[in-house]
């Protein structure tokens, strides 16, 4: 009961500064909602990331020359299946093409007639007859296009290919389709006109996962110019790329720790001559150090905790009910073809309560430790000053 | 003594607390209903398209695919040029210039 009398003088003596301290929570809210809101997004992607690229190629071989990605010969592929433990070799055909008409890049990519035609997130098939592609739902919204339409590119000789779209991608896997044009392999070689024997790249499944790196070290001692990327590497890519050290991390770290080490250095550089007069009062009537800090303490618990759970739901309700609105024209860049973001929640309690450490703890300190300064001088003396 | 604003503070912070419970349910349910049936549907596009990146920065040949960047990646088309695409800021290191456990040792 005690208790509860302090922190209801601590409220009172809130609301007697209200402007004052309804602006922090404004300001302290929309810190941590801002940081919430990239912490759980890029854990979101990144764990996502790493689900879905379980069924990455093992090893995908890129054929490097002037230090850049060549096309690769095709005949390598036939020296890699014969080593021991690769179960498979298949050369991949695959670009990029930018539509002057809409502005966007497409990644145009090939596919072996081998593999079923119908998958679960297509509407429609894969294309299995020359002149055929499936396309990726951004692609299908930015050309205004459906299945059955003929989607007309222009190949690098210059030249207008038209292919009837037999399938579209549904949206909820444009994360991983968003941008794509998929035809038969030969169609990729002959829009590209691509040389004899050469592919783009050559993915590589081995029969072993704990043999990848092995296998991929005997490519590279095999074929000296040519870079094996392994899965390991592929889905290392995207923890680095979503991780803390990010550009985009980095930036709205520094931002927000900057917004809040001023917040904490104005709490913490002193308090009022108002406030000051309340403690001399509060001594004078009676008050113990302790009291004073305890209700100090309150005080910062009332602003800390309530900016804190606000702006973690308003992140939560950012990020995964209005698909981080806010924050994909900052990831978007020049991107024109961006897919609508359907993030999967995946939370880590873990990080939240690292997070409410590092926002509530140094703000009551703030509060509490300029108060002691005040609450161990004499009251007489703080009351004349 | 009423202690009306302590009450009312604690009965907003429990309101909070509830949404925010609420709200992880909810999350926790789309989580398993999407792991359960999306995923895998997911997984077998990954599979058969033989995909390597996600989708999500088309500006650029790198942030398009940057685990198939080339290593001096973002700098590839001149070298000595500074970064001019947008999400070349908010992608991160590639792994290949990350230190390795080895070379940090």
């Amino acid at each position: 009961m005690r208790r509860l009398r302090i922190l209801e003088h601590a409220i009172s003596s809130l609301w007697r500064r209200r402007f004052k301290n309804f602006s922090i929570i404004v300001v302290f809210t929309l810190v941590i909602s801002a940081l919430a809101s990239i912490l759980v997004l890029t854990h979101s992607l990144r764990v996502e990331a790493r689900y879905l690229l379980q069924d990455a190629p093992d090893v995908v071989v890129q054929r490097l020359s002037g230090g850049r990605h060549d096309l690769i010969p095709v005949s390598i592929g036939d020296s890699i299946a014969d080593l021991p433990g690769v179960k498979r070799v298949s050369p991949r055909y695959w670009g990029y093409y930018y539509d002057g008409l809409t502005g966007g890049n497409y990644t145009l990519l090939g596919v072996d007639g081998t593999g079923p035609k119908s998958l679960a997130l297509l509407e429609g098939a894969l294309p299995d007859m020359p002149g055929t592609c499936a396309i990726g739902s951004g692609v299908a919204d930015l050309r205004q296009m459906a299945i059955g339409d003929e989607l007309i590119l222009v190949d690098s000789g210059n030249v207008g290919v038209a292919f009837e779209i037999v399938g579209v991608f549904r949206s909820e896997s444009a994360i991983l389709t968003n941008d794509l044009v998929v035809f038969g392999n030969q169609d990729v070689v002959d829009f590209f006109r691509l040389p004899d024997g050469r592919a783009t790249d050559i993915s590589v499944e081995v029969y072993n996962p704990n043999e990848i790196e092995t296998i991929a070290a005997k490519i590279k001692r095999a074929h000296p110019e040519t870079r094996p990327i392994t899965k390991g590497e592929i889905t290392r890519t995207y923890d680095a790329v979503f991780s803390w050290r990010s550009g985009l991390m980095l930036t709205m770290f520094f931002s927000a720790s900057i917004a809040f080490c001023i917040l904490a250095w104005d709490k913490a550089t002193g308090i009022s001559a108002e406030e000051k007069k309340e403690i001399g009062v509060l001594k004078a009537i009676g008050w113990d150090t302790s009291d004073v800090l305890e209700l100090k303490f309150w005080e910062g618990i009332v602003i800390s905790v309530t900016s804190f759970l606000l702006g973690l739901i308003l992140a939560f309700v950012h990020v995964f009910i209005f698909g981080a609105s806010f924050l994909a024209p900052v990831i978007k860049g020049w991107s024109v073809l961006f897919p609508d973001f359907r993030i999967t929640p995946h939370l880590d309690l873990y990080q939240i309560f690292v997070m409410a450490c590092l926002t509530v703890i140094p703000y009551v300190a703030s509060t509490v430790i300029p108060s002691w300064k005040t609450a161990i001088t004499d009251p007489e003396e703080v009351m004349r000053t | 003594m009423m202690l009306t604003k302590s009450r009312l503070f604690l009965v907003i912070t429990a309101a909070q607390i509830l949404v925010l419970i609420g709200l992880v349910i909810r999350f926790q349910v789309v989580l398993e209903v999407r792991m359960a049936e999306e995923l895998p549907q997911k997984r077998e596009l990954v599979r058969r398209l033989e995909l390597t990146d996600l989708a999500i920065w088309t500006e650029a040949r790198y942030t398009r695919h940057p685990s198939q960047a080339d290593f001096f990646s973002a700098f590839q088309d001149g070298p000595s040029s500074l970064e001019h695409f947008p999400a070349g800021s908010v992608v991160g290191v590639p792994e290949s210039l990350l230190p390795t456990p080895a070379a940090a040792d």
